[in-house]
């Protein structure tokens, strides 16, 4: 039977860490949807076309867990017994406060001179500090094993994910 | 649901038969009807040789039907009775239409879905989409020399799940089973791809009648894999007709036009702005019921002056969708255009200029959706081994649920690949609370009254319990076509209260089958007999589908368990000549329940299949 227990590491073959082979797991799902999806079943009984379709959402959610590295880092914590806290913890360090208004500031500097090329560098910006949050989160889960650091690093990355919408929004609003 | 190919009596269809599947391009403007003949992907032509079928329904008085270009013949005559461009009425309500006071129909404004009053009675925008689908049915069944197994019927990527949902009802009313519904960036993808051997990162810039659509795709080894999409369902060529109009409206300084006048005066307008594709300018000319002349000169300059902020509409929903896949205009490889609205050389230009390449036009802009989608079809329908094509597309817009204060919590982001469910935990807000009203919504904004409504339920039942003690468990799950259906749990008590809506604006089965029945085609005796075929069809197909799979799999039960399926095997076969449909469809579930633990076998097998050559040492089971 399929186990939906199993663990979507497991589901790629792939090892239960942070760092994974991007270039694994795309074939990989590419491989498993070609086995599971509807359009394979459309000829195929009842019982079997509800089965593809649940299996398929099962992929389908596995691989985007396992594709974004917030997800990725929040469901290794889970299978921890870690919870993030995203919605509770609300106790962030006072630096890391401190840059969260330095980056407000500016994209309300930005969208208010209207100016698409400010607003563009400072996605640049994000996506730096985004990716030095990745790094740290390789360490503290593939190397130290600092679960409560890495729920941490994920609180900020959900801060800087706001941040990314927020820029966004202000381009689509200069836009139209 | 429709009829399919019946063998011979006493001979069971051949497993390598060609089964009859079409793709259709339901159009604003036109529609068109595709198959895959000796490998070809072709557009079927009627009669009179002619692949677009206009998308125009006329009834009259005496309760005739006219489709296509007879009806375009009247339209200028009888306006009221004439209806163009319906597809922008799909799960729509009047509030939704825009310039609908300016159009010559006679409303209603219906829940949900508006509607209108012909001389032939009330119609909904289904029936008349189901019009002209029955009019490319009869037009494939008569080029095929068949009744077809199974069609793929195209959508906007960005319609929503009113609109689609309208869309099915319209195939079903038509009597046609949908394999899939297809988006259409898709299927010109599908089309394009497999035609250039392509791969890489594409967009697909589709600018129909009345839709525009942006999709983004990764096109590898086969895989057609949608990373984001966007568009906007009310902006299409008819817009740009419009425009013209509204400019010779004024320039002419014309008073208030009656009905007929102003429907000339649109169809003039198109044809003008298609004259403008190929020359620098040309002559407005027309004449007035009053005997009044217009003639006015008009300039390619002139087209692209009055339509300038209508190209720039469609310039941000593609930013969207590039920033929604986390990509650049640089990193894509082609830009392949669709829709006949593509051809206007200013769109082309912009497009150019947006992505710094020249966009791909070597496909008919017409044409490649149907194309396409005979393509999906022909695979679905299992003429061909899928084991080289393999569509992942996305859902166009984030999916809700109404909270306090009319917000929206967010349950499917737009953009998430289809399949795809999602679950989200609500609990009472008083003690003793036993019902519990949800209200899902579609939409990007984050107030429910700028979102649309798809459907209101309630839970009942839920055992009283101090407040916020229940756990109601809410499931979304979206299907391959990118409908939507929920349903509520509640998860403490072990008190199972679940409950599946299907939007309020769909029809219900009682409601599919009245107006089947209520349609002359399907009087009477007619529908026990279609009753009949229609079992007997579906158990021919579940028989043909358990011999496959017993033929490749059997190793995977224990010889009890292949006796149990064969004995269900026979009942079936024994029952299907009879004439009770509803003993058939009795042998059809028995049959089914019986190769249930079977399908989930075959399909983990294929689960371990599909990771033979990856780390398979690191599977847990």
């Amino acid at each position: 039977m399929i186990d939906f227990s199993q663990n979507y590491f497991a589901l790629f073959g792939l090892e239960p860490r942070f760092q994974i082979d991007l270039a694994h797991l795309e074939p990989g799902y590419r491989a498993l949807q070609a086995q599971v999806h509807p359009d394979k079943f459309s000829n195929a009984s009842d019982a079997e076309r509800r089965l593809s379709m649940q299996c398929s959402t099962h992929v389908n959610e596995a691989y985007q867990t396992l594709k974004q590295p917030i997800n990725r880092a929040r469901y290794l914590l889970s299978l921890h017994d870690i919870d993030t806290q995203e919605e509770t913890n609300t106790a962030m360090p006072a630096d890391f406060l401190m840059e969260q208004m330095e980056w407000r500031e500016g994209i309300g500097e930005a969208t208010d001179a209207a100016d698409p090329a400010a607003l563009d560098q400072l996605a640049g910006k994000l996506r730096h500090a985004t990716h030095a949050l990745h790094a740290e989160l390789a360490q503290q889960l593939d190397q130290q094993q600092d679960y409560v650091g890495a729920a941490g690093a994920v609180r900020k990355l959900r801060f800087l994910d706001k941040l990314r919408e927020e820029i966004n929004d202000a381009l689509e609003a200069l836009e139209t | 649901m429709a009829l399919l190919q019946i063998a011979e009596p006493g001979m069971s269809a051949a497993p390598h038969q060609h089964r009859l599947a079409v793709g259709i391009d339901l159009g604003t403007t036109n529609s068109l009807v595709a198959t895959v003949r000796s490998g070809m992907s072709i557009v079927l032509n009627d009669g009179t040789g002619h692949s677009l079928l206009p998308s125009i329904v006329r009834y009259d008085a005496d309760g005739n039907t006219e489709v296509g270009y007879p009806a375009q013949a009247h339209q200028c005559a009888d306006p009221h009775n004439t209806i163009v461009s319906v597809k922008r009425f799909m799960g729509r309500g009047l509030k939704d239409i825009p310039h609908a006071n300016e159009m010559p129909y006679k409303f209603i404004d219906a829940p949900g879905m508006v509607q209108i009053k012909t001389c032939a009675g009330v119609k909904t925008p289904v029936e008349i989409s189901a019009e002209i689908l029955k009019t490319l049915r009869s037009r494939a069944e008569k080029a095929l020399g068949g009744e077809l197994v199974g069609v793929v019927i195209t959508v906007p990527a960005y319609f929503d799940d009113a609109q689609r949902q309208a869309t099915k009802d319209a195939a079903r009313l038509a009597g046609l089973n949908v394999l899939r519904l297809l988006n259409e960036p898709t299927a010109a993808a599908v089309a394009y791809g497999l035609d250039n051997a392509a791969e890489g990162i594409y967009a697909v810039y589709d600018l129909g009648g009345g839709t525009f659509d942006i999709s983004i795709l990764r096109l590898q080894k086969g895989v057609f894999e949608v990373l984001a999409t966007n568009g906007d369902s009310a902006l299409g060529g008819d817009d740009f007709d419009r425009r013209v109009f509204c400019w010779v409206l004024e320039q002419a300084a014309l008073t208030p036009l009656s009905a007929s006048d102003t429907r000339m005066l649109m169809a003039k307008a198109r044809e003008v702005k298609e004259e403008l594709t190929n020359h620098p300018e040309t002559r407005f000319t027309a004449m007035l019921s009053t005997g009044e002349m217009v003639d006015l000169q008009i300039t390619s300059q002139i087209l692209t002056e009055i339509t300038q902020s209508l190209v720039q509409k469609t310039l941000a929903p593609t930013r969207k969708a590039l920033r929604d896949a986390e990509l650049t205009a640089e990193e894509i490889k082609g830009v392949v255009m669709v829709g006949g609205a593509t051809r206007m050389p200013h769109i082309q230009r912009a497009v150019a200029e947006f992505f710094q390449q020249e966009p791909l036009t070597n496909l008919d802009p017409d044409k490649v959706v149907a194309l396409g989608a005979a393509i999906q079809a022909n695979v679905l329908a299992g003429n061909k081994s899928s084991e080289e094509m393999l569509l992942l597309d996305v859902i166009p817009l984030s999916l809700g649920i109404e909270t306090m204060g009319g917000l929206v919590e967010k349950v499917i982001p737009r953009n998430a690949t289809i399949p795809t469910a999602r679950g989200q935990d609500f609990t009472t807000y008083k003690d003793g609370q036993t019902a519990m009203s949800f209200h899902v919504v579609q939409g990007e904004r984050e107030l429910v009254a700028d979102c649309r409504s798809l459907a209101r339920f309630e839970l009942r039942g839920i055992p009283p319990m101090v407040a916020g003690a229940a756990r109601i468990r809410l499931t979304f799950q979206v299907d391959a076509d990118g409908l939507l259906s929920v349903s509520a749990r509640e998860q403490i008590s072990g008190v199972e209260a679940a409950i599946t809506v299907k939007p309020s604006y769909g029809l219900t089965d009682d409601q599919i089958t009245n107006m089947l029945s209520a349609s002359r085609d399907f009087a009477g005796d007619d529908m026990q007999a279609r009753a009949l075929a229609e079992q007997r069809v579906e158990g021919q197909s579940i028989l043909e589908a358990v011999n496959a799979a017993l033929a490749a799999d059997s190793a995977l039960l224990t010889p009890a368990e292949h006796e149990t399926i064969t004995a269900s095997q026979l009942a079936l076969q024994n029952t299907i000549s009879g004439s009770d449909h509803r003993a058939i469809k009795a042998a059809v579930e028995a049959l089914n329940r019986a190769t249930e633990d079977f399908a989930a076998r075959r399909m983990d097998a294929s689960i371990k299949k599909a990771l033979t050559g990856q780390k398979i040492a690191d599977l847990s089971t």
